[in-house]
């Protein structure tokens, strides 16, 4: 419960702050992305589940105010969690190389989709602009902001899982 | 044996990909529902006006200010550096001063012709401040702090001091969202002010780079429109009330077909740094089906 809680006030204080505040000191006009960052993080910290529903709600949150269906953030970020999920196993907290290199590429295949499925379909065909531009700067800044971002996360998660473990001692 | 079997005294759990498969689904299907109609748009607008509308509130108030110190930091340092560029600007504007002080004549009159003023100040507009942009980087919608509550609905027109923002595509009781004319994906339908020539005006991310968006399907058989001629929103459009100022003309191209035209234009309202908008509570008068 109090995990569900906890998720929850992360996910839309990521929200509110990535609309709002990061709109005040975007460099050039290019704001990080948190979500991203809070979605693949649950992934390879928690697992594929973890990782598949917060980014179902970060997307679905985007869907509601800026999107034009319902749904279809959702469905990006959620793959975006399921497939971080996947390097669970792999994860160890005291490394810092395997979540960067894991954000850095979630972050750039979110650019892509969104070029391939909302600008190239409309017959937008300068990939080489949008990428410079849009998606390059968004996965340096959103790299910056990882390194303040993730240390939060990870002490979020452990605080939480301790808390977890006493609990289960707890019962037995 | 299928893992989503419940055996005996253990606690029931939904494997990874089973969950996956079924939201996958079900966003799908939500996409396809709401790609036509806005089923959910009601009661979900709702939730998120309750939950997270008052949040924004208040935190956009701390990054504008925040924005605006750093703004002044940057500023202070150009400050030296215009003085001198804007000592032998001086200069130059009192020659092109007296040029426009003729061209003033001339406006007026044109003014009177097309009873601009007049319609802009018969609307009835209400005042709203943006306490939220969008979530990405690719496109330009935002939400403002008003909603139903204060008469806005679908469709109305928002403009910030004397040119077209955009309009309201999504409303919620206290909060609506804009879409901007310079977002990638909407389309104005437009008209030149001096020769009423109509044209279509296209949102371009490439190009809103350099301060600039795309117009096309200019017919100008007499060739007489020419660059820094305005163009207002067109009187055919089913969205848009006419006579609103979108931009001026900044490059002019004839089109390979030899009939119509196209080209940039620079928009009447600098995006980047709005904050307040008025949004015009009348809609377009449309057919009744």
């Amino acid at each position: 419960m109090k995990r569900v809680i906890a998720m929850g006030l992360l996910i839309l204080i990521c929200f509110v702050l990535q609309c709002t505040l990061f709109h005040g000191l975007s460099f050039g006009g290019i704001i990080p992305n948190l979500l991203v960052v809070l979605a693949a993080s649950f992934g390879f910290m928690r697992g594929e589940k973890s990782g598949l529903i917060t980014g179902c709600i970060s997307g679905l949150l985007i869907d509601i105010f800026f999107g034009s269906t319902i749904g279809f953030y959702a469905l990006i970020y959620m793959y975006i969690g399921y497939v971080n999920g996947k390097f669970h196993n792999i994860f160890y907290p005291e490394d810092i190389k395997l979540p960067m290199v894991l954000i850095i590429g979630s972050d750039l295949f979110y650019g892509i989709i969104c070029y391939i499925l909302l600008f190239l379909m409309r017959a937008r065909f300068h990939f080489g602009y949008y990428f410079i531009h849009i998606i390059l700067p968004e996965i340096v800044y959103t790299t910056l902001v990882t390194l303040f971002l993730y240390p939060i996360v990870l002490w979020i998660n452990r605080k939480l899982e301790a808390g977890e473990r006493q609990n289960e001692k707890k019962f037995v | 044996m299928s893992p989503i079997v419940k055996r005996k005294g253990e606690k029931f759990t939904l494997p990874g990909k089973y969950l996956l498969f079924i939201l996958t689904i079900l966003c799908a299907g939500s996409v396809i529902l709401t790609l036509k109609t806005n089923i959910f748009s009601g009661p979900l607008n709702a939730v998120v006006g309750w939950a997270i509308v008052p949040f924004e509130r208040g935190i956009s108030t701390v990054g504008s200010w925040l924005s605006n110190r750093s703004e002044e930091l940057v500023q202070i340092r150009d400050l030296l550096e215009e003085n001198a560029r804007l000592k032998a600007q001086v200069d130059e504007l009192t020659i092109e001063n007296n040029v426009l002080q003729q061209n003033r004549y001339e406006l007026n009159n044109l003014r009177q012709l097309y009873k601009l003023d007049a319609q802009y100040e018969g609307y009835d507009k209400v005042g709203a401040r943006i306490i939220a942009r969008d979530a990405g980087n690719w496109f330009h919608s935002f939400v403002i702090d008003k909603g139903a509550d204060d008469g806005i609905s679908m469709d109305m027109n928002v403009i910030a001091g004397s040119g077209l923002v955009g309009r309201i595509v999504d409303v919620g009781a206290n909060w609506a969202k804009v879409t901007s004319i310079i977002a990638d994906n909407s389309n104005v339908s437009g008209k030149m002010l001096a020769t009423s020539d109509h044209l279509i005006v296209s949102g371009d991310l490439e190009m809103y780079g350099q301060g600039v968006i795309r117009f096309e399907q200019l017919v100008d058989s007499a060739d007489k429109v020419v660059e820094g001629d305005k163009i207002v929103t067109s009187n055919i459009s089913d969205k848009y009330l006419p006579n609103i100022l979108i931009g001026y003309i900044s490059t002019l191209e004839k089109d390979a077909n030899n009939i119509t035209k196209s080209g940039l234009l620079t928009p009447a309202v600098d995006f980047e740094h709005l904050e307040e908008v008025l949004v015009i509570l009348e809609l377009k008068q449309t057919l009744e089906e």
